[in-house]
């Protein structure tokens, strides 16, 4: 029974790592390139409500899972054109999409509040390796999702550190005149890996609803999620394969509390888990606005700052 | 006005017989406000290593990025090999196998040697072989003896090996035809002495390179031939063996300058400013480290030593801008640790910070409200009496302006520098008994450079201690009595400079003792 309990919560852990991996990894992208995106709890809102009321009209789940994507591509391209092509401040208009995201999944969620989830992505049943002591019902029985989202990862990885154009996104967000010195525009790479972050962003509020939610609810959908996520984009230091082992490690931090509480010990009040995403909210505009900060933890050299062109 | 009129258009086309490997036909490119390059011819031979000598906005930076393709020319054309070629960009330059070394690197500091050499690279797999693009670099590298670690940080190298490196670029991207821009302001002497060597490999190997320089004294030696640039013309252009400093300054800056050494004429005086083993540290580094150092009254010392190692966190220091962790820092006698900016000016010091319009100037003030700055504080100000002093330094330092009113960003880096030194030295020039100044002609043409020394050599005539810190070595030795070389911090050498081995100077900014 005991023992049980604690495998409940690693299980658990392990599955809300999902979410947090997908959006760090597309604000690690985005941010990779030199473009801050505080937006994330916008997009996974805005993700979340997209797939359940699509799921409500149409009852398709794939419909589902890829509608979120494109409503990530808009946002990021709005977040892209104020502060690619327009320069504005990054943290302004991240924290504005952020509003903008909970108001308008508010509104488009309105009619569903309190609604059973009308699609959902069923684990897969891995047949005898759930058997395995521990690992069998820790790692198997996930949803396709998770799955899906390990092996990005590890793409991602791939991508950043092995790869041509994985080299030029580095080079972008450290030393981008240097970058459009080589005849490579700044403004490309940036574009693209803000929006394919942006997408990452909302695929990732699809997992609320297609895997875990059991009905819409504005209040207690991502609790915050992308806040934690932007922690642990500088928690991970920028890299996708550290990134799951942080993911984890604050999904059995975000599980821990309810375990005990089922246990009857109570240690850590629900309450003071709830706080989490706002310490890590503090947590990221402190380590993203000191310079002292960024250089120790290995930030992009020039993240937040828009590429001009030095001319004449 | 130009000593050989007719040696002077034609460059050195004999005939029109040679084919140059890239040449500048009547190029004229304007900038709003400047006339940037006036009609230029530029001939490049195959091989050579040719000087575009000249002074700051001489126009020689701009010619060299019309050559590469940074810019391109409002008027007249680029030839390579004898055709004309239309640049838009510098990568476009590359495919003509032209490229440029910018001044400022442009490097990824947290990327290996090899990395940043095949950033760009479009041939390059779309999975990168590390090892492979490792050997390639080195090949090259050693091909042009340029001894380099292909898998080192390139954020932990010298400035030498950085130049290095965009050096390795360059000719990794096929490069026939290398524009240095100004490629040894950075390096300590012994560093120079390494370019030198591998800019003659490279031209023995077949390659041309141009060198962008202002400084008269080094080129000769490694120039083939020399292209003298003033106000965007080509005032001349001689051959090796030709050459002749004096014949280069002249027609460099249009008239006779002098820039013969200013030492004291009176022995000095009692100590004013004494830093005792004064030190500071910064995230567990010793920025500046232990350094004692006196000045007495009526002697200029000057601190000498590479950009970074240093200075600026010396004069901030003891301008009181940032306080030591360390040490004594003494003026006149009175003991200032902890002292802020206020009470050093109180007690007789005035600065002038090597980033003059921002530090010094306020940029949008006119003259008269950045001479008022300073001033002991009370209520009002008395404009009146600032704009009246204001008039006189214009007139006495030449400063060009169309007004005292007239807001400090609007005018040339000299004039604003001789605003600067105007308030710091004369206008309070009874209570000042400390001066630090730091880059004091840096960015400044030779006609305000002669101004300025003339200026701070009045000062110790007067009696101030001067503390002069400065990273071009010629200024040091042409106005300190007494010079220190810092290094990483430390104070490395010293010498007077009647007592002076420039070699074991040279040797010691490049940290070697």
């Amino acid at each position: 029974m005991n023992s049980n309990i604690w495998l409940i919560t690693f299980a658990d852990a392990i599955s809300i790592a999902t979410p947090l991996i997908l959006a760090s990894l597309g604000a690690m992208l985005t941010e990779r390139s030199g473009v801050i995106n505080l937006g994330v709890e916008g997009y996974l809102l805005m993700g979340a409500v997209t797939a359940f009321q699509l799921g409500m009209g149409f009852g398709n789940v794939w419909l589902s899972v890829f509608a979120p994507i494109l409503v990530g591509v808009v946002m990021a391209l709005v977040h892209g054109a104020l502060v690619i092509s327009l320069r504005a401040n990054q943290i302004v208009s991240g924290l504005a999409m952020v509003i903008f995201g909970t108001g308008l999944s508010q509104f488009l969620g309105k009619s569903v509040e309190g609604e059973r989830r009308p699609v959902s992505i069923e684990p897969i049943d891995f047949g005898r390796l759930s058997d395995i002591p521990f690992i069998g019902p820790v790692i198997f029985g996930h949803d396709p999702l998770t799955y899906f989202t390990w092996a990005l990862t590890i793409v991602a990885s791939l991508y950043l550190n092995r790869t041509r154009p994985g080299l030029v996104l580095r080079a972008t967000g450290d030393a981008p005149a240097t970058v459009d010195a080589q005849g490579v525009s700044v403004t490309a790479v940036r574009y693209i890996h803000t929006v394919v972050g942006g997408a990452l962003m909302a695929f990732a509020g699809s997992w609320f609803m297609l895997a875990r939610g059991t009905a819409w609810s504005q209040e207690s959908t991502t609790n915050g999620i992308g806040w934690i996520a932007l922690a642990l984009v500088v928690f991970a230091a920028w890299r996708p394969l550290r990134a799951i082992l942080g993911a984890v490690l604050f999904g059995f931090t975000l599980q821990v509390p309810f375990t005990l509480q089922a246990q009857q010990i109570n240690v850590v009040a629900p309450e003071m888990v709830k706080m989490l995403p706002y310490l890590a909210t503090l947590f990221v505009l402190v380590a993203l606005s000191t310079p002292r900060a960024r250089r120790l933890l290995g930030a992009p050299k020039m993240l937040g700052i828009p590429f001009v062109r030095d001319e004449r | 006005m130009n000593a050989s009129p007719e040696a002077v258009k034609g460059s050195h086309r004999s005939g029109g017989a040679t084919l140059f490997a890239l040449s500048a036909r009547s190029v004229t490119k304007r900038f709003p406000g400047v006339l940037a390059n006036d009609d230029v011819d530029f001939d490049l031979a195959a091989g050579e290593v040719h000087t575009l000598l000249g002074e700051n906005g001489a126009g020689k930076s701009t010619l060299a990025s019309v050559l590469c393709g940074l810019y391109r020319p409002d008027q007249g054309a680029v030839l390579r090999n004898g055709t004309q070629v239309r640049l838009s960009s510098p990568r476009h330059g590359l495919q003509h196998g032209i490229a440029m070394v910018h001044q400022h690197f442009r490097l990824v500091d947290r990327f290996s040697v090899a990395e940043n050499v095949v950033l760009g690279d479009k041939r390059l797999s779309f999975f990168i072989d590390q090892d492979s693009i490792n050997d390639r670099v080195s090949r090259i590298a050693e091909e042009f003896g340029l001894p380099i670690d292909p898998l080192a940080v390139v954020g932990e190298l010298s400035a030498g090996q950085r130049q290095r490196v965009e050096i390795i670029k360059a000719l990794y991207q096929g490069a026939e035809i290398l524009l240095l821009d100004e490629p040894t302001a950075l390096l300590a002497p012994p560093e120079v002495e390494k370019l030198f060597e591998t800019v003659r490999t490279m031209a023995k190997a077949g390659k041309s390179v141009v060198f962008v320089s202002h400084k008269l004294g080094e080129v000769v030696d490694i120039s083939d031939r020399i292209t003298v640039m003033r106000d965007g013309k080509v005032t001349g252009s001689v051959g090796r063996g030709e050459a002749d400093t004096r014949k280069l300054a002249e027609l460099m800056v249009g008239r006779e300058i002098d820039l013969s050494p200013r030492k004291a004429k009176a022995p000095a005086g009692g100590t004013m400013l004494k830093l005792h083993n004064v030190s500071l540290h910064r995230d567990g580094v010793a920025v500046v480290d232990n350094v004692s150092l006196e000045v007495r009254a009526g002697e200029i010392v000057g601190v000498a030593g590479v950009s970074g190692n240093g200075q600026r966190d010396l004069a901030e220091l003891v301008a009181g801008l940032q306080s030591p962790t360390g040490g004594v820092i003494t003026v006149d006698g009175r003991e200032m640790n902890g002292a802020g900016t206020r009470e050093m000016r109180a007690n007789g010091l005035a600065y002038v910070p090597e980033d003059r319009l921002g530090t010094g100037l306020s940029p949008s003030l006119s003259i008269i409200d950045n001479m008022v700055l300073t001033r002991p504080r009370g209520l009002l100000v008395d404009r009146k009496a600032a704009g009246a002093e204001a008039e006189r330094y214009i007139t006495e330092l030449e400063i060009k302006t169309p007004s005292p009113h007239t807001a400090t960003r609007k005018l040339s880096g000299g004039n604003s520098q001789k605003v600067l030194l105007a308030r710091e030295i004369f206008a309070q020039s009874d209570t000042t008994k400390v001066l630090v100044v730091c880059s004091p002609t840096r960015g400044l043409d030779v006609g305000a450079v002669e101004t300025v020394h003339k200026v701070l050599d009045e000062a110790r005539t007067k009696g101030k201690a001067v503390l002069l810190i400065s990273e071009d070595l010629d200024e040091v030795l042409t106005l300190a009595d007494k010079i220190l070389v810092l290094y990483r911090g430390a104070v490395v050498h010293s010498a007077d400079s009647n007592a002076l081995d420039i070699e074991k100077v040279g040797l010691a900014m490049a940290g070697i003792s």
